[in-house]
């Protein structure tokens, strides 16, 4: 509760400054020039884009690990791969950071995709998609576990196979919970903050090309707190401009899972 | 005129196409967990790669340095030790006690459900966020400026919700019969709780302590946001004095263009991981003697 006043109290002088429509709708970020503009859209376009591109690596990877732990593996397979996958969760963000950077970056999109520069969306959204896979895995390993065998037992009496089983039985069964598992990945995403500012290049550009440098909210947020900005100024109150609208998606991600979660749990306890 | 089988070929069709789909599902669900675990392989790999060689006795007890081969982590690793205490110091009585407070004194009402609402969404709010919290209430609002004891508060409050939740769930294990015991012999609820549910839950309850530990020693954003993104060539003497820690020594390290701070930045990742690696095996090792103890 006190987040939601003290962000309100730092962020609506900003908007006396700065319009809300043109904060939103702006497509020029330019806070630190003398001619200052705050257009957001090139810092949401660049969380959007780097967040969704990460999901898109993590969600299905993680879904068929999910998938394959669940209802295939074997125990002793179960019990080494999950503790390893506790493992990557347990890892900081800036060592992803620095893997984007010192890894990803020059030995895997360089090569592939010719980009000019090393800092570029796609290698922060790799290093994002690895860092977010324990976590649909756990979310939706957990959600797969909890359909009860029955459902299983039956399906395989009337001579469904594994993958039939798995995948039109246990998969719909738990759906709400793995689609909650992406939200809640996507969330963690959004709010991600050293792996952008490290890999993703400190450039406001409003593009959809992955190969280019961009910044996103938080990596802004970082920009600002780094340097020596005063309290009171444009800038200053910028940040909680931006730091309440990433708390806006973050919760409303998260009540959403939340919300399918309760309707999973409702099903089958 | 024969009767035609093509019923049966589609039903042995179906059959072959069936147990093929069945083995590549299974095989491309396996590579995808290949996936994973090769992942971490691959980034404790790149990280040890250079860290290893940058690791020495110099390393851990020199200041940072504009020459890379005489930069060193102490700063970071005394300033980590700082603000981490002082998290302990501030998060695990407020956590344990207001866990403590909604497992077993919290009447069932719509303030409780509140309380435990806000919890739960707390947990979701993204770190940076916690970090601007710190910066206006801590930072500019008590007048503590970018220090320790507000890095302290910072972080206490971005893990509070972990350890509420992971303290409650070991109060939650210990048995109700175990309640209604100690006071069937005539302790008041507040005696019960602290001689017996409390030290039955307790390996548990440390357990969620320390895992939100290692959340806390690892996070970056938060402590930079609150301004504590410096270089710092003193060790610490009060809980006052700015600071540095190892992610942020890291991140900074990372930042520059040489490459003898890369290898610094990868040692230093090695020393982090190190802690972490220590800090888990405490957790677990408590994990099991509690599997081991438990009675009931």
């Amino acid at each position: 509760m006190g987040i939601v006043a003290v962000l309100l109290i730092e962020a609506i002088p900003f908007f006396g400054d700065v319009s809300v429509i043109s904060f939103l709708t702006g497509t020029k970020w330019a806070p630190l020039f003398a001619d200052k503009s705050f257009g957001a859209l090139p810092l949401l376009s660049a969380t959007a884009l780097i967040a969704g591109m990460a999901l898109a690596v993590a969600f299905p990877l993680g879904l068929l690990t999910a998938i394959y732990l669940s209802e295939y593996a074997p125990d002793v397979v179960r019990s080494t791969v999950k503790p390893a996958l506790e493992v990557l969760a347990g890892i900081p963000t800036v060592v992803y950071g620095f893997f984007a950077i010192s890894f990803i970056s020059p030995n895997i999109v360089r090569p592939l995709f010719d980009s000019e520069t090393i800092f570029t969306a796609l290698a922060a959204s790799l290093a994002m998609g690895i860092m977010l896979i324990p976590m649909v895995v756990s979310l939706s390993e957990d959600a797969m576990r909890s359909v009860p065998s029955a459902l299983r037992e039956g399906a395989y009496a009337l001579g469904a196979n594994r993958f039939q089983v798995s995948v039109r039985v246990v998969v719909p069964a738990a759906l709400s919970g793995i689609v909650a598992a992406g939200l809640l990945a996507l969330a963690r995403a959004v709010g991600e903050t050293m792996i952008v500012t490290i890999a993703a290049g400190g450039v406001p550009n409003l593009s959809a090309n992955p190969l280019e440098a961009m910044q996103a909210m938080t990596a802004y947020i970082m920009e600002v707190a780094m340097g020596d900005t005063p309290r009171g100024t444009v800038e200053y109150r910028s940040i909680f401009a931006i730091g309440m609208l990433l708390f806006v998606f973050t919760l409303g991600l998260n009540l959403v899972a939340r919300g399918f979660i309760a309707k999973f749990r409702e099903v089958y306890e | 005129m024969k009767p035609s089988p093509p019923a049966l070929s589609a039903s042995r069709q179906t059959a072959f196409t069936r147990r093929w789909t069945s083995w590549a599902f299974a095989g491309v669900a396996l590579l995808a967990t290949a996936f994973g675990v090769a992942a971490l392989i691959l980034l404790l790999f790149v990280v040890m790669r250079d860290g290893i060689g940058g690791l020495s006795w110099d390393f851990l007890t020199s200041f940072p340095s504009r020459k890379p081969e005489l930069a060193g982590a102490k700063a970071a690793i005394m300033g980590t030790l700082w603000v981490m205490s002082f998290t302990a110091l501030f998060s695990i009585p407020i956590g344990v006690g207001a866990a403590i407070y909604l497992e077993e004194f919290a009447p069932k009402s719509w303030f409780t459900r509140l309380i435990e609402m806000n919890i739960s969404t707390l947990a979701g709010v993204p770190s940076v966020v916690y970090g601007l919290l710190g910066l206006a209430v801590f930072v500019f609002g008590m007048n503590l400026g970018p220090s320790i004891i507000a890095a302290a508060a910072t972080l206490t409050l971005l893990i509070l919700p972990i350890i509420i939740v992971a303290a409650r769930e070991g109060l939650r294990s210990v048995p109700y019969s175990m309640r209604e015991a100690a006071m069937a012999l005539g302790a008041t609820r507040w005696q019960a709780v602290w001689h017996q549910v409390l030290p039955a839950g307790m390996p548990a309850v440390l357990t969620g302590v320390i895992l939100a530990m290692g959340r806390a020693i690892g996070e970056t954003a938060p402590l930079i946001a609150i301004g504590a993104f410096t270089s710092v060539f003193f060790t610490p003497t009060s809980p006052t004095d700015s600071f540095t820690v190892l992610p942020i020594q890291i991140f900074s390290w990372i930042s520059r263009p040489l490459r003898g701070f890369q290898e610094n930045a990868s040692a230093g990742i090695v020393v982090l991981l190190i802690v972490l690696l220590l800090l888990n095996s405490v957790a677990v090792a408590l994990r099991h003697v509690y599997a081991r103890r438990r009675r009931w």
